[in-house]
């Protein structure tokens, strides 16, 4: 559903991504790994145009969204996406934070995306946590929230931007538990993350990048157990 | 020293009425001051070179030149230049709103700049049009933080609407001055003036804090 051709980024003369191929399926999840540096957050950040590519095309579901003239904001409605530091709106309590973009972007009526939001809060695990503002949350539990707000927008694809690398050790599962529920949903997912083992658990597919450059991707038996690439088996040394 | 405040009674309710016209051109003032400081402060920010070129020129005049110039420039130069016989209060309002505005853009703008940028990328992800970013994310966020300075500028606002004075509008302080010529007291009609001042500047400080507080009530 997303096909990434010839993806070039540069910031300046510092060459970020170097002519990424990929494709994402639909309910596929996929995590993208690799030390820090490599691209990775630069590669998901150009899957919704927070970070404009320098060259290359992205097409999703067929249509080219790098295309200039192609609707950022109506793209970005369909791409759900979570990031490392939460980034809630602070003024706003946590159903506020859920109900906003859906009755705002979508117009979809107050009482309606209320209720979905508070779904989708439950299923996150925090309908006690409703009329609070943010900073009354631990880092998990604002992440959880993070996550129940872009599923209110009922996107096809959610990106995570390291959704666990801020976060106390003892929060990180409660985050990673949600993450699990809903790649069970069918939810196509696209995961920065540094959690080997649930990319190992959860992950469909691997993709491993290095110097802005995807140099191995495939199934995590085999990535894990028996990667291709030296550079990989350097990588997983290292941080296993 | 003999001061007599009994020379002055009879003019109590003439100053008092000052107080009115102060209140009036200074709520003008600082709404005036405050819709155009935040267009500007939004032209700042874009990366329309145009917009931004034009808001900073217009920052530059109004802060580089006197307050006091810029009023009589519009109450004395307009007329000759355009034939227009221009109002005392038209031109406080000018003069006053105008200049407030370029001290208001640059407290704006950079309360905007110190939101965390996330919130900005928070909204795009969620694909949350421009406009709506900045009035419901951006803007709310920036006001809070930047709530005393704004309250500042506006109790410089009612403090400096003084200067009105030179133009003969009858204000707080030309009436402090007229009734001094009068009964050639002046010590006692500016002292009285200074305390309706302060007594002014006590509320709207007070109100700032009430707002203040309720702008916190999510930290």
């Amino acid at each position: 559903m997303i096909k990434v051709k010839n993806l070039i980024k540069n910031f300046d003369k510092n060459i970020v991504l170097k002519n990424i191929q990929t494709t994402f399926r639909q309910g596929e999840v996929v995590a993208i790994i690799g030390p820090s540096g490599s691209g990775k957050s630069t590669l998901l950040r150009c899957l919704n145009l927070l970070e404009q590519p320098t060259s290359g095309t992205i097409l999703v579901n067929d249509e080219e969204i790098t295309a200039s003239e192609s609707d950022k904001m109506e793209i970005r409605k369909n791409i759900g996406m979570v990031f490392q530091h939460f980034h809630l709106f602070p003024h706003m309590t946590v159903l506020e934070n859920v109900t906003y973009a859906p009755q705002k972007v979508k117009k979809v009526k107050k009482a309606e995306a209320e209720s979905i939001a508070k779904q989708l809060i439950e299923k996150v695990g925090l309908s006690d946590k409703m009329d609070a503002y943010p900073n009354r949350l631990s880092g998990g539990q604002k992440q959880r929230v993070a996550i129940a707000r872009a599923l209110a927008m009922d996107p096809a694809v959610m990106l995570f931007d390291e959704p666990t690398s801020a976060l106390d050790p003892e929060m990180v599962k409660e985050v990673l538990d949600v993450m699990k529920d809903l790649a069970q949903t069918g939810m196509t997912m696209i995961v920065v993350t540094h959690e080997m083992n649930f990319a190992k658990e959860v992950a469909d597919r691997i993709l491993f990048l290095d110097e802005g450059k995807l140099i191995e991707e495939g199934e995590p038996a085999l990535f894990f157990n028996n990667p291709g690439t030296e550079r990989a088996k350097q990588f997983l040394d290292k941080i296993l | 020293m003999n001061l007599d405040f009994s020379q002055i009674v009879p003019y109590i309710p003439f100053m008092l009425e000052g107080i009115w016209v102060t209140l009036k051109f200074v709520s003008v003032c600082i709404i005036a001051g405050f819709i155009l400081g935040t267009l500007l402060a939004l032209c700042k920010i874009t990366n329309n070179p145009f917009f931004k070129w034009f808001a900073n020129a217009y920052t530059s005049i109004f802060r580089g030149t006197p307050l006091i110039l810029q009023l009589m420039i519009i109450y004395f130069a307009v007329p000759q230049l355009t034939g227009y016989d221009i109002s005392p209060f038209l031109s406080a309002v000018l003069a006053f709103g105008l200049n407030s505005a370029a001290y208001v853009s640059e407290i704006i703008r950079a309360g905007i700049l110190a939101v965390d940028k996330g919130q900005t990328e928070a909204a795009q992800a969620l694909g949350v049009p421009y406009k709506l970013m900045m009035r419901n994310i951006i803007l709310p966020q920036a006001l809070k933080n930047i709530l005393p300075a704004l309250m500042n500028e506006f109790i410089t606002l009612t403090k400096e609407s003084a200067i009105v004075s030179v133009i003969g509008y009858l204000d707080l302080m030309r009436r402090a001055q007229i009734v001094g010529a009068d009964t050639f007291h002046n010590f006692e009609p500016l002292l009285f003036a200074g305390v309706i001042y302060w007594v002014m500047v006590y509320v709207l400080t007070s109100a700032g804090k009430v707002v203040e507080r309720r702008m916190r009530l999510s930290d």
